[in-house]
């Protein structure tokens, strides 16, 4: 027979602790004796035991039988996995419990995480680069020295306008993977919190680019229509490796070209700071992308065709539109040359004539490493928008 | 009356409708076709069961004492396995002067509601005819004391110094413990009730194919059943038991000292408007 003594602590203010723990150390039907001298203690014992399945003897002395309610409450339950792997297929019923958690049956299903299949959703890379970006994270008050760069009026014109078309590129980067960051299981946390950070890594782009723009009190520049044609293509792409493909590898892949650009021309300390940070995260971005459309288009053989059906797609139905606005190209013209003398716009037109060979040549490369052939890769890099993202 | 079961239940809370829903949904997955009545009160309730109008009533234990006057052949066919064995307490401050119940005599005794079986008529009851002066905190009149609304503001009272004393169920000490209203030390309890038994299913007359169906499936309702712990939790229960009578005996004598009913079932009570 187990005994038990409660001191003087009541039922109403902790004792049930002290039984819960010794009652859970028995089997159904073992007995415990309780004593303690709480003046309570001998209504609240029934009342608690009663309301716990327990029965409960009056005595004397004072004995709890255990009752079956606590192991029945887990009967059935299962583990969500184990903590330190990921399985085949994460299941509904595990909710939103955390990987590798007991879980008590009965709860409600998860709704709407239908990306739940490792080959689909899993990369290797996501927990190391989910670590990178946990303390990769900066702070863009303390990060960029925002002194005001005093720049020739139209030079500033053409920043503002490159950071205005910059700034809803990255809208479009953040709203993309926010939309499937609810639809992908939580069994598959790494990825979950990789996305995570780069929502928040484009809402922190978004915010350096608008301070940018403002700095000196411009007005922000032109959205052109055919520049968010082209990101609502993003935005709208229902399937999630493709969405990744198009935004991550060739989208922010150009990108990365678009930003070391940026760096190298920048007029103004403060626009090549802002587009170097950007560029450490969005080449982070990238890797992932890479990380796990490789790993899915390894076990999943057709997974190059839908890709590449998502970009032709994407393509076609672009084939109208303008691509990149007039006045974005110009300013990145400008910007290069940071003057209007004749020969450094010269200069200008050239360097952007190097960006966009440089950007084709890196998606390029990307679509090699993901096992497209060198033809294959050529042809898919011109159907990329022309808007670069 | 049709293989339908039609059980009436008293909505003394939103959450009965969720609660009877799923019990009935669980039911007819197994094959048994039950449906239910809600009432604003148990006198309809037990009313309609008397005229064969339900198959069963979920009955409070005043409920179960007026249909049993009403027609001698109310059986309790199933009861929680928590309405079983309670009690209800008598409490004072810690720093109160009285020490048991006849030092009440002249003080103010806060009640529940006018026909809480366990916050006013069976505390009433065990103080007998002691000249006390009864302050009933009446919320929820006509659902038999299950809106404890009443047992909470009467021990409000007794934390604030308005009364000298509270009743309430047991296990309302605990909760109210825990919601604040009387932190634990605060308050001393100088009498508890008998034992007594809480609601049961009633049913009229003998037995029926669909009725012993409907008994035994509730019966048979296992905790370890996901699909039916929701529905146990929400009831305030870990398994039904099969009803027994001989747990109302402190209520049958509180409701004729007090005059709710008379012995043939009619309401009696004065200032009883459900």
């Amino acid at each position: 027979m187990s005994t038990i003594d409660l001191g003087s602590l009541g039922v109403d203010c902790g004792a049930h602790l002290l039984l819960d723990r010794t009652l859970s150390r028995l089997a159904p039907g073992q007995k415990v004796e309780v004593s303690g001298t709480d003046v309570n203690l001998g209504f609240h014992l029934p009342v608690w035991a009663r309301s716990r399945g327990h029965r409960f003897v009056s005595g004397p002395p004072p004995t709890i039988v255990r009752g079956d309610v606590d192991s029945n409450r887990l009967s059935g339950a299962i583990r969500a996995g184990v903590t330190s792997d990921v399985v085949d297929q994460a299941p509904a019923s595990w909710g939103l419990a955390a990987r590798g958690a007991l879980v008590e049956t009965g709860g409600p299903p998860l709704v709407g995480a239908d990306l739940n299949e490792r080959d689909v959703v899993w990369s290797e890379v996501a927990p190391r680069l989910y670590a990178q970006a946990a303390a990769g994270q900066w702070d863009p008050a303390t990060a960029i020295d925002w002194t005001p760069p005093g720049l020739p009026a139209e030079i500033e014109a053409a920043v503002v306008q490159t950071m205005t078309y910059l700034i809803e590129n990255e809208q479009a980067a953040l709203t993309v993977p926010a939309r499937f960051l609810g639809r992908i299981h939580p069994h598959f946390r790494e990825v979950v919190g990789f996305l995570a950070t780069q929502v928040a890594d484009e809402a922190r782009h978004v915010e350096v680019f608008t301070r940018r723009a403002g700095l000196c009190g411009h007005l922000l520049g032109v959205s052109g229509a055919g520049g968010r044609a082209s990101l609502q293509t993003l935005v709208d792409e229902p399937e999630w490796s493709n969405a990744s493909f198009l935004l991550s590898v060739l989208g922010e892949g150009s990108f990365l070209s678009l930003l070391s650009f940026l760096q190298r021309h920048a007029p103004d300390p403060v626009t090549a700071r802002v587009a170097q940070l950007a560029q450490v995260d969005e080449a982070r971005h990238v890797s992932f992308a890479l990380g796990h459309l490789g790993e899915f288009v390894t076990h999943r053989p057709v997974g190059r065709d839908r890709l590449r059906a998502a970009l032709e797609r994407r393509h076609d139905a672009l084939v109208s539109t303008s691509g990149l606005s007039a006045a974005v190209h110009d300013s990145l013209v400008v910007l290069a040359a940071g003057s209007w003398d004749p020969a450094a716009i010269g200069i200008g037109w050239e360097a952007v004539q190097d960006l966009q060979r440089d950007m084709d040549e890196g998606r390029r490369r990307r679509l090699v490493r993901l096992g497209f052939t060198e033809t294959q890769a050529e042809e898919m890099s011109a159907l990329h928008t022309k808007n670069f993202m | 009356m049709s293989d339908t079961i039609v059980l009436g239940a008293v909505a003394y809370d939103p959450k009965v409708v969720t609660i009877w829903d799923g019990f009935r949904a669980w039911l007819r997955q197994r094959g048994c076709d039950m449906d239910y009545v809600l009432y604003s009160n148990y006198e309809r309730q037990v009313e309609d069961l008397v005229a064969r109008r339900l198959s069963v009533a979920w009955n409070s234990p005043l409920a179960w004492v007026r249909a049993r006057r009403l027609d001698p052949s109310a059986q309790a066919v199933l009861m929680r396995d928590t309405d079983r064995d309670l009690t209800s307490v008598v409490v004072v401050r810690s720093d109160s002067p009285v020490n048991d119940v006849a030092e009440l005599a002249g003080r103010v005794v806060g009640t529940g509601a006018i026909d809480s079986p366990q916050a006013t008529l069976i505390p009433l009851d065990l103080m007998g005819e002691l000249p006390i002066s009864v302050r009933r905190f009446d919320v929820g009149i006509g659902l038999h004391g299950d809106h404890i609304g009443g047992e909470r503001d009467a021990a409000r009272a007794l934390a604030a110094g308005e009364i000298d004393a509270a009743c309430m169920i047991d296990a309302n000490h605990l909760r109210f413990a825990a919601e604040g209203i009387l932190p634990a030390g605060s308050t001393r309890v100088i009498a508890q009730t008998p034992l007594y038994d809480h609601c049961n299913m009633t049913a009229l007359g003998g037995s029926s194919p669909a009725l012993e169906q409907f008994t035994a499936l509730l019966l048979g309702m296992d905790y370890a059943d996901a699909t039916a712990r929701p529905l146990l939790d929400l009831e305030g229960l870990t398994r039904w038991v099969p009803g027994r009578t001989s747990g109302y005996e402190p209520l049958e004598s509180a409701v004729d000292r007090a005059g709710f009913y008379d012995r043939k079932g009619e309401v009696t009570a004065d200032e009883y408007r459900p």
